[in-house]
């Protein structure tokens, strides 16, 4: 068992932290002269490995046999070369790039550093929101960037007569709402911001501003509360608005009432149109009701929750968090032809009549663009 | 023609530093302040009487002194060591007796209170903005918030009874400045802020300079009715922490009520109740009529007031890098605000 005496601590005299009986330190053979390290010794005095690093700075030092690399038994590397160990830190580095490429197009760098400067500014919080806490630059960067592969993807969206929003200037959209979860309030919001270039500022129920979490989102996302004083000062401000006039009553329908608009509110968003004198775009989109069937509710746990509704879907609560997953049906946005409200008189959004008729002809709008839209389609799912 | 001006509340510093600017002022002939403790600063050219605005002596410093115009500042914003029975004592007891003085004094022509921003609650069903002639959409019940409608209240009917006094109500925001105690101040002061967990209210700050302007022109000038004073621009309570760089720990809405508060009260700080809404939903105001109908436009935005806020802080506090970043942003402000003022020119 003379073997058992040798047993070298570490890397057996291979290039690293020897046993420094066998090898000099890393350190002395980086100082030693490049040009020692590939000669082999045919002949070999044993003593040779043994020799003490010397001082590197002494005139004596370069003799070759003092650098040597030790008989370890092992093949030593072929003559005057040195095996490349691990992946080389060029081929590394060129690899990333072609993924960077790959992944952000060919401008890679310019993007890279401009996502990193964006993450310098989140991080010292030097941003901007505006009044209503709306964060342009998230929303533009993340938000939309995360709904534009299931719009397109999943449920294939199909966007027409975005000629019908206007470049600039307040307007007001109103559109129908359905799905259980309002996802097309999002996909409305993805088709102003892609097709027309502009924020869609939608106003939500109070609901949605009580809750944790949402209303933080809500806000960040550009959504107010829908009031009259709100939905005023984002119009008289230039905004274009999203408004769906049905609630919760247009979400919380059932599978069997699809596409059947409900009682438009009471008006509010006609009188807040007519006040600021901005047109009214009515706005039909198809494929939201069948995201999530609703088949049933659960109004006694809706009640202890504080919810409206508590919906129940063929895969909700069935299938638990997967159930959650929406169902790919093919969606269809149309904007209609603008409703103009500058011609009215002053005073006009305080004749509750008036406002009742141009609430239900956007009503009427919306729902036989609704009946077009689907003889138009002619499946809803693949 | 001068004004003899009385001052309530000068042991605090927003009222200290207001009566030594109006001691200043050309247009003021003689500034009298009134307060139960002497102000800790020295005010000089400010004549200190030490009075309980909540007897009435005051009106007979009101009539001694020739006061004809009266700046109440007395409303305290926090309960001192949780004292909250003293507090509205002082608040509306002290402000009845004070508008009783008023309505007696003959010589009386002005009156300037400083109310707040809280009046208008902060809730879920808030509008984004608050404009003067809005309403809470729930009552203030408690704290501050109440005190200070209360008194609104009151100073209302006191102007129906006193047409010729003219009166000028400014809803002042909670003013962040690192040498004030503000309930904002104090908060963010905090080595570890809390927050409540699930909202980022958005929040707006006036800077101090700014306050002190608008209270000055409130007498200097004759403007009456109310006008809400914030910082223009608006922040969210997560981008200020950003901005400080301080750390913050999100605690779910009851146990910031709860177990958070009397932590925070065993710690020698308070986060008072109006202050908790606003944490949780916050409130913007619309500062459109200070611009247009009072004629101030505030000169530093809510993210400039934070920035001095940082600045202005102990070093120590706060990491230098977040104090320079600070610095940076405000000397860029300063030099666009300078080249603005040239291009006018």
């Amino acid at each position: 068992m003379s073997d058992a005496d040798i047993i070298p601590l570490g890397a057996r005299g291979e290039p690293g932290r020897g046993s420094r009986r066998s090898t000099p330190s890393a350190a002395a053979r980086t100082l030693a002269p490049r040009a020692a390290r590939p000669r082999r010794e045919p002949a070999r005095d044993a003593t040779a490995p043994q020799a003490p690093p010397a001082d590197p700075t002494s005139a004596a030092y370069p003799e070759p046999e003092a650098v040597t690399a030790p008989d370890t038994g092992r093949p030593g590397p072929p003559d005057g070369g040195v095996t490349p160990r691990g992946i080389p830190t060029e081929g590394l580095l060129r690899a990333l790039a072609g993924a960077a490429r790959q992944f952000m197009g060919e401008d890679w760098e310019a993007r890279a550093a401009e996502l990193m400067a964006f993450a310098r500014r989140r991080l010292d919080g030097d941003y901007e929101v505006d009044d209503f806490g709306f964060d342009a630059e998230l929303t533009s960067r993340f938000l939309m960037s995360a709904l534009r592969p299931i719009a397109q993807s999943w449920f294939r969206l199909e966007v027409r007569g975005i000629e019908n929003v206007p470049v600039d200037g307040g307007a007001l959209v109103v559109s129908n709402h359905s799905g259980t979860i309002p996802v097309d309030g999002l996909m409305t919001m993805l088709a102003v911001h892609d097709y027309a270039g502009r924020h869609l500022r939608p106003l939500g129920a109070d609901l949605v501003f009580a809750m944790p979490v949402l209303s933080e989102l809500a806000r960040r996302i550009g959504a107010t509360l829908a009031c009259g004083e709100d939905a005023e000062r984002m119009l008289s401000g230039g905004e274009l608005v999203g408004v769906w006039p049905e609630g919760f009553k247009g979400t919380g329908k059932a599978y069997s009432e699809r596409y059947k608009l409900q009682r438009f509110g009471r008006g509010g968003f006609v009188a807040a149109a007519m006040r600021t004198g901005v047109p009214i775009i009515p706005c039909s989109i198809v494929g939201a009701e069948e995201i999530y069937p609703l088949i049933g509710n659960i109004p006694s746990l809706a009640r202890l929750l504080g919810v409206p509704y508590v919906p129940i879907t063929p895969f909700f609560p069935l299938l638990g968090p997967a159930g959650l997953i929406p169902l790919p049906s093919k969606w269809l946005i149309e904007f209609g032809a603008p409703i103009r409200t500058d011609a009215y008189p002053a005073g006009a959004a305080d004749d509750p009549m008036l406002v009742f008729n141009v609430t239900d002809q956007v009503r009427e709008t919306i729902q036989q663009t609704l009946y077009e839209l689907l003889v138009r389609r002619d499946r809803v799912f693949f | 023609m001068g004004r003899n001006v009385l001052v309530t509340g000068v042991s605090r510093e927003i009222a200290a530093r207001h009566a030594l600017a109006l001691a200043l002022d050309p247009d003021v002939d003689k500034v009298v302040g009134v307060d139960v403790v002497p102000p800790r600063q020295g005010i000089d050219g400010v004549k200190f009487v030490r009075a309980d605005i909540r007897s009435p002596v005051v009106a007979k410093v009101l009539a001694v002194e020739d006061i004809d115009t009266v700046v109440h500042l007395a409303l305290q914003p926090s309960p001192t060591r949780g004292a909250r029975t003293s507090m509205k004592e002082s608040n509306v007891i002290g402000s009845m007796q004070l508008l009783a003085a008023c309505q007696r004094s003959a010589e009386v022509r002005k009156l300037v209170l400083t109310s707040s921003t809280s009046v208008y609650g902060a809730s879920p069903r808030d509008p984004a903005m608050f404009t003067e002639e809005m309403g809470p959409k729930r009552s203030p019940r408690s704290g501050f918030a109440k005190d200070c409608a209360e008194v609104e209240g009151y100073v209302r009917g006191f102007a129906r009874r006193r047409p010729d006094v003219l009166v000028t109500n400014l809803r002042l925001a909670s003013v962040l400045s690192p040498a004030w105690v503000t309930p904002m101040s104090d908060y963010l002061r905090l080595p570890l802020v809390p927050t409540v967990l699930g909202f980022d209210p958005r929040l707006q700050v006036p800077h101090p300079d700014d306050v002190l302007e608008t209270l000055r022109r409130a007498v200097v000038h004759d403007v009456a009715g109310t006008f809400n004073v914030a910082g223009p621009g608006v922040l969210v309570l997560s981008q200020v922490l950003r901005r400080l760089g301080k750390r913050s720990v999100p605690v779910p809405p009851s146990v910031f009520a709860g177990v958070g508060s009397t932590i925070l009260t065993a710690l020698r700080s308070e986060v008072p109740g109006d202050l908790r809404q606003l944490l949780a939903h916050g409130r913007g105001v619309d500062i459109t009529s200070l611009r247009e109908l009072f004629g101030y436009q505030p000169r530093h935005t809510s993210a400039a007031t934070v920035d001095a806020f940082l600045v202005g802080l102990p070093p120590g506090a706060v990491s230098g890098q977040r104090v320079r970043a600070a610095q940076a942003r405000l000397a860029g402000e300063d030099r666009t605000r300078r080249e603005e003022v040239n291009s006018d020119e």
